[in-house]
């Protein structure tokens, strides 16, 4: 394993200045994607800031009613926070269908946000990934790509974004704080993961910054969310499709309808225009069967993925069921 | 407030932890794992090392009482913090009940993962979020593979030692 210099920051502002310093340095929060790829010579930080003693591990309600989650709360504790069990049900069953106890038990927030993909030739360093080293090629497009994305890829970038967190923050909608050697800025969660197009390298819209704090939308009202994540195995693993979704009712008529799907995107992806034919729709299979083929119209498969397509509408359509039953719960 | 602390990477870095009950400070380079600082500087081995990418559990110890995988963290970011490994459990020359639970059922073969399935048994056990049936158990225990299948010995000794901790109340409490 490489070696790396380590500090210790104690104040958001230090630890933002203490990266400026040294543009190859990398914060640790849980070190759970961090160190994994350190061992994997996948990830190369000069030196590692290690920013667990800054005060980032609440979740405050807003004077507004939303609920503002530090970077560094982790994984677990977001997952049983009881008023994110009360306000986004979503959020929580997301957090708890990914990873193991131990490792929801150190992953923060931030972290999360931020944990890299699982595509294999990504983490093989001898391999040809544009992410990892930008024009040397990608080896998945032609190779096992049985994981890979199905949406949003280009012919340079086919990997996955793997969280589950992030599928649920999509449709929750979020505003994310950042701080930066300017200050304090803030920025939609729709906005911050890039698609990889030309420069898939370019993850996301951070820029010397720390994120500080991810404050969540307000709840729909009634709610009905259900997170279906499909894999290889039940538990412990990263989905082939995931998806998000959640319903508010009106009798049997769909208000408002959020979605957002995992596993088969290069990143978190909300679907809009699925949500926009259900509104107003009666919460029925024919209406979530149609909103499935609109959130997959676009999906292409690679030489050993098309299993994702129609693997992707059922987990979608038995989400927004699950949701809708979930509503109808709700408002009895 | 204490200043930004700086370590070059060939800095030796004392860690002050409270291991096993016991203060204790080791001298660390910053990129030391602490499952390596466990076994090889610190001579507690029942710690076991499998995959050392988070992907099996059997480096499974408590950080200020919540079970992690050692093989992802970094030693200089346990400044400070209370650490448990296998070989805390026990008290007063007795087996934590847990452990005695994995004897009574048998719940190991070649016995390489159960340091870790039984340091994320005892966490889960003392966890009262976590609601107690078999589906949720199961899931909360899948970061602890075991190669030779033991599982469902290892649900049994769970479950039972869930009893005899918190009677019938929590053994349904979901
Ligand atoms: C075996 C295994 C299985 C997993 N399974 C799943 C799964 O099924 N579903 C899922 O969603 N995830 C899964 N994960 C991924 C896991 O959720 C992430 O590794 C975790 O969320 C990362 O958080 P962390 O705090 O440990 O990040 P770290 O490793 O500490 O940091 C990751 C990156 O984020 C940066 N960073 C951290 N905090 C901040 C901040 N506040 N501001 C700016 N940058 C920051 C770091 O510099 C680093 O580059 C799995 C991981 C493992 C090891
Ligand atoms: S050795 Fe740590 S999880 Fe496998
Ligand atoms: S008892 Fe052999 S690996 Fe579990």
């Amino acid at each position: 394993m490489r070696t790396f210099a380590f500090a210790r920051a104690d104040s958001v502002a230090r630890a933002v200045e203490s990266q400026q310093g040294d543009p190859a340095s990398a914060f640790v929060a849980g070190g759970t994607t961090l160190l994994d790829l350190v061992k994997l010579d996948v990830m190369r930080p000069s030196r590692v800031i290690d920013i667990n003693a800054l005060p980032l591990n609440t979740v405050e309600r807003l004077p507004d009613d939303r609920l503002r989650i530090g970077a560094l709360v982790t994984n677990t504790d977001l997952a049983y926070h009881p008023d994110v069990l009360a306000d986004h049900p979503l959020l929580s069953q997301a957090i708890l269908a990914g990873a193991s106890s131990q490792v929801r038990n150190m992953a923060t927030t931030g972290g999360n946000l931020m944990q890299r993909t699982r595509c294999p030739y990504f983490r093989d360093a001898a391999a040809a990934c544009n992410k990892r080293e930008p024009g040397s090629g990608c080896d998945a497009l032609h190779g096992v790509n049985r994981m890979h994305a199905v949406l949003g890829g280009s012919s340079e970038c086919v990997a996955v974004h793997p969280s589950d967190m992030c599928v649920a923050l999509a449709a929750i909608g979020a505003t994310l704080t950042l701080h930066g050697p300017r200050g304090e800025r803030e920025i939609e969660f729709a906005d911050f993961h890039r698609l990889p197009g030309t420069t898939p390298y370019l993850e996301h819209d951070l820029d010397n910054e720390l994120i500080v704090a991810v404050t969540l939308a307000p709840p729909l009202v009634p709610l009905g969310a259900a997170y279906v994540k499909l894999r290889d195995r039940a538990a412990y693993e990263f989905a082939l499709a995931s998806a998000g979704a959640m319903l508010s009712l009106d009798e049997e008529l769909i208000g408002e309808a959020r979605l957002a799907l995992g596993g088969v995107a290069t990143k978190p992806w909300r679907c809009r225009e699925a949500e926009a034919s259900l509104a107003g729709k009666r919460a029925d299979t024919a209406a979530f069967e149609a909103a499935a083929d609109l959130a997959l119209a676009d999906a292409r498969p690679l030489s050993h993925n098309a299993f994702k397509i129609p693997l992707a509408r059922q987990a979608i359509v038995r989400a927004l069921r699950d949701a809708a039953r979930r509503a109808r719960e709700d408002d009895a | 407030m204490m200043e930004t602390t700086e370590h070059s990477p060939e800095a030796a870095v004392s860690v002050h932890l409270t291991l096993n009950g016991v203060p204790v400070t080791a001298e660390v380079s910053p990129n030391a794992i602490l499952l390596d600082v466990l076994r090889e500087q610190l001579g507690l081995t029942g710690t076991k090392k499998g995959c050392d990418h988070g992907q099996c559990g059997a480096c499974t110890v408590h950080v200020e009482g919540r079970a992690m995988n050692a093989c992802l963290r970094l030693a200089v970011m346990c400044e400070g913090q209370a650490i448990t490994t296998i070989e805390g459990l026990a008290e007063g020359g007795r087996l934590h009940p847990v452990q005695q639970a994995f004897l009574d059922h048998d719940a190991f073969q070649c016995g390489y993962c159960s340091p870790g399935q039984i340091m994320s048994a005892v966490a889960l056990l003392e966890d009262r979020r976590v609601p107690g049936d078999v589906t949720t158990v199961r899931e909360a225990m899948s970061g602890n593979l075991c190669r030779c299948g033991a599982y469902q010995n290892i649900l049994a000794a769970i479950q039972d030692a869930r009893l005899r901790r918190h009677g019938q109340e929590g053994g349904d409490d979901a």
